[in-house]
């Protein structure tokens, strides 16, 4: 029960920085994982869920969640969300491909298809998912006041 | 907290997301500190720490604004995982009453974390023919992979149970004797079994917090066990016979025609336990050839055809006949002779 409670009190705390977070910027950036867990139901059929991550072992596949919001009142142009791959997770793509990625630590850009990696003797292969350093995308119009919404991708712990 | 969500159904905005990024603060108020992660065949070592933060960046008319998201943390637990496999090419060949004969394992750490086995030899499986022995489970403790007497270390399960790094091997003997009973074409089956010390299980179950770095530990596909077996046969010593022809023909080549010379070689190889006693090769010259006197070789060196002491071959006009005495298993003996085709 005294977690629960220190829980709360933290809680309050972040919507507290939230408020104060908004008064220098109006759009807002959260960041979620959820680990993909396969559940057989009492019928028999095997349906996969999303868990949080209390458990998470190699091989685990992971859903990484980006929200936004934008509570300024006018609309922030050129909008573009970066996120790096944490190391320890391979990226396994996105569900509708409009991210760019990055396989050399964020220098250059592009669809994964049209990067290539160079190895240490300086023959180049196409880029794979493994290799993804940054997933981004960019946004083709301006982040209307108000305007929400989320961006997912998936991994594959190392 | 227990939050389950649908994929079908996944609502971002949930209360159980709201305690979801609760938590995530509180990781980030403990200053968690992220351990390198390092690239491994058996994966991200038990204790990583992933962390994930998202930036986004817009433009106001103030200038570019450039935001971070919460940081999210979770540590990658601990993956129970073993193999065992019997190093031994097939069955090891024993004979009756033998002593302290060995059966030779790998034990491999396929999990993600340091990890401690307890290892355990089974030499009263049912279904083969005898039980051997168990004399000692031994560690190969310099990691040459051969059993060392007096040098590699006695295993005593809970003493000093084997802790091997994620991906580490670790070849163990298992030492019998053979029972003086046994007869021969007997065969007998001695497994190894090895058990993660954090605990066992299907796949899926966890110990929580007994995983290394902190976080749990969690029984991966192998169920954190696996046995293997070896196998003994027993065979006394027996005796293989090869023979093989080279032909030198008149002209330089090597076509079967009238004065060609045809050179036989006679391989005997024992094999088995024990030894063979009093072996004696020996082989009738084929029809319409002719033998070329004094032409046996026996283990490189030129014999004589009389039947007498100075050396052990001889031909008595259709036979060549080599005594090659006590052969022990393992090795083998080699006689030529030349004939000439009429």
């Amino acid at each position: 029960m005294k977690k629960l409670i220190t829980s709360m009190i933290i809680a309050a705390a972040s919507i507290a920085n939230g408020g104060i977070a908004m008064a220098a910027s109006a759009v807002q950036l959260s960041s979620d994982i959820f680990v993909e867990k396969t559940v057989k139901h009492k019928n028999g059929s095997i349906a996969t869920v999303l868990e949080e991550p209390t458990m998470v072992v190699p091989g685990d596949h992971l859903v990484f969640v980006v929200e936004y919001k934008n509570n300024g009142a006018s609309a922030a142009e050129k909008f573009v969300v970066t996120n790096p791959m944490p190391r320890a997770v391979a990226f396994n793509g996105t569900s509708d491909g409009s991210e760019i990625v990055s396989v050399d630590g964020g220098k250059n850009w592009g669809a994964l298809s049209q990067l290539k990696v160079t190895n240490a003797d300086a023959e180049s292969r196409p880029a794979l998912m493994s290799d993804v350093t940054h997933i981004r995308w960019q946004l083709n119009k301006p982040l209307a006041s108000g305007s929400v919404g989320k961006l997912v991708f998936r991994g594959i712990v190392r | 907290m227990g939050m389950k969500t649908e994929t079908s159904s996944f609502e971002p905005f949930s209360a159980g997301r709201f305690l979801q990024r609760a938590t995530a603060l509180l990781a980030l108020g403990g200053a968690t500190i992220a351990l390198a992660p390092t690239a491994h065949a058996t994966g991200t070592l038990a204790g990583t720490d992933i962390e994930n933060i998202a930036t986004a960046s817009y433009e106001t008319p103030g200038g570019t604004i450039d935001i971070p998201s919460n940081k999210v943390i979770i540590k990658v637990d601990e993956l129970l995982d073993v193999t065992v496999a019997s190093s031994d090419p097939g069955d090891r060949i024993t004979s009756p009453g033998a002593a302290d004969e060995v059966l030779t394992f790998q034990v491999t750490n396929t999990g993600n974390g340091n990890e401690a086995f307890t290892l355990t030899a089974d030499e009263a499986i049912t279904g083969d023919d005898y039980d051997p022995t168990l004399q000692q489970v031994i560690l190969d403790s310099n990691s040459n992979g051969v059993y060392d007497p007096g040098t590699d270390d006695l295993y005593v399960p809970g003493t000093n149970d084997p802790v091997l790094a994620p991906d580490e091997s670790l070849t163990v003997f298992v030492v019998t004797d053979t029972p003086a009973t046994v007869v021969e074409s007997d065969r007998a089956e001695v497994s190894l079994l090895a058990e993660a010390n954090t605990g066992t299980g299907s796949p899926g179950d966890t110990f929580s917090g007994q995983g290394e770095g902190g976080g749990d530990a969690v029984v991966g596909t192998t169920g954190a066990d696996a046995v293997d077996s070896g196998f003994f046969v027993v065979q006394a010593a027996s005796i293989e016979l090869v023979k093989t022809a080279i032909i030198e023909d008149p002209f330089g080549g090597n076509r079967p025609v009238p004065g060609a010379t045809v050179t036989y070689t006679l391989v005997a190889t024992v094999s088995g336990s024990g030894v063979l006693s009093n072996v004696v090769i020996s082989d009738p010259i084929p029809a319409n050839t002719d033998y070329l006197a004094e032409s046996i070789v026996y283990e490189t060196v030129g014999q004589t055809d009389a039947a007498d002491a100075t050396d052990e071959s001889s031909f008595n006009g259709t036979v060549v006949s080599t005594a090659t005495g006590d052969i022990p298993a393992g090795e083998t003996r080699t006689m030529s002779f030349k004939v000439k085709i009429q």
